[in-house]
């Protein structure tokens, strides 16, 4: 069992990271994944990177911003209701101050020349950056070549077709299960 | 009013499938056409803002727009609202997912599940480059790929990557 004093100190750290992942996520949902994957993944190490896919599949497929159904659904992994309660106001808490702020204060803020700058060198960096988590967790996803093809054809699917991210997830859940059925089958005949 | 604004705002918390961009055009429709809240141009602005303020483009949006109708408690109730329906079904979901993790249904969905969803990942990164106009553009593609090339093999944080490259944007 953890003590009432660990479990604060860990309340205390999901709830700075997902202040940081609160305050750079810059744009939407999929900008904060390379945040995430490092804070969660890499440096506290609460989700696998395995995990990490998995939960992705379930906070994409659900209604509701996908930054907002991440931060829940690792908040509840690390530690269950009241952890996903502390991430969830962890991620929304930077970005409501700021814009309750802006809102007050500065009423032209987008016509600043700095901040439109700034935006302007940020775009490609975060372009590049979710092709990095992308690949990152390819390398560690991908090993067969049904794996392959199905990733190439969601892709195809996404970008060609314009199909939504919804129904190819849902086509996704559909080859595995029926992958795994034909695979057991097999493996039964073999015996 | 209060009651009104965090129906609208819960209903489109949880009816919105793909994200928050997903969302934008169910919050004007809302905002705007049905309750006349704002007017267009007025939400065009806000739009304009939410997507330059670092934080979740549709928190952005519901806090903003929550704020012009009715001050500070108008844009806790309109975030509230916004979040409340993932809050209770993220939940629903982590706990099931975390209890039945060796259900061999669960693992064959997840075996699909995941090639998918690095696609989804890629296919987000070029569709934004697409939008935003960045592959037409051979110093923004040179950028890109830095960005890439310092995230896949250096150690850098990701912040520190993101805030580095808008002071490059601000000086040159």
């Amino acid at each position: 069992m953890i003590s009432i004093k660990q479990k604060l100190a860990l309340h205390r750290k999901l709830f700075i990271s997902f202040i940081k992942i609160g305050t750079f996520v810059f744009g939407g949902g999929y900008a904060m994944l390379p945040i995430i994957q490092r804070e969660v993944v890499n440096h506290h190490q609460w989700i696998s990177e395995k995990d990490f896919i998995d939960m992705l599949a379930v906070t994409q497929s659900a209604p509701g911003p996908v930054a907002v159904n991440t931060s829940i659904f690792t908040g509840y992994k690390v530690a269950k209701l009241s952890g996903a309660v502390t991430a969830l106001i962890g991620v929304v808490l930077p970005p409501f101050t700021i814009i309750l702020l802006l809102a007050t204060f500065l009423s032209s803020y987008s016509d600043n020349y700095y901040l439109i700058q700034f935006f302007a060198g940020v775009r490609p960096a975060i372009v590049g950056l979710i092709l990095g988590v992308g690949l990152k967790t390819g390398k560690n996803i991908i090993h067969t070549s049904f794996d392959f093809f199905l990733a190439v054809l969601a892709l195809i699917l996404l970008l060609v077709l314009g199909l939504h991210p919804f129904l190819i997830i849902i086509l996704g859940a559909l080859s595995g299960l029926l992958y795994s059925y034909c695979k057991k089958s097999s493996s039964q005949e073999d015996n | 009013m209060y009651w009104s604004l965090f129906k609208t705002f819960f209903l489109i918390g949880a009816f919105s499938f793909g994200g928050g961009y997903a969302m934008l055009p169910l919050i004007q429709e809302e905002v705007v056409q049905n309750h006349s809240w704002l007017t267009a141009t007025q939400f065009a602005d806000i739009l304009s803002i939410a997507e330059m303020t670092p934080g979740p483009v549709s928190i952005n949006t519901a806090t903003y727009v929550g704020y012009q109708i009715s001050g500070f408690s108008g844009s806790a109730l309109a975030t509230l609202g916004l979040v409340l329906p993932s809050f209770i079904l993220i939940s629903t979901l982590a706990s099931l997912v975390l209890k039945h993790k060796n259900n061999p249904y669960f693992q064959g969905v997840f075996r699909g599940l995941r090639p998918v969803v690095v696609a989804l990942i890629i296919g987000a990164a070029i569709i934004l480059g697409l939008n935003t106009n960045i592959f037409t553009n051979v110093a923004e593609i040179l950028l890109t790929i830095v960005a890439l090339g310092l995230f896949y093999f250096t150690k850098l944080h990701p912040i520190l990557l993101l805030l580095s490259f808008g002071f490059l944007g601000i000086i040159f």
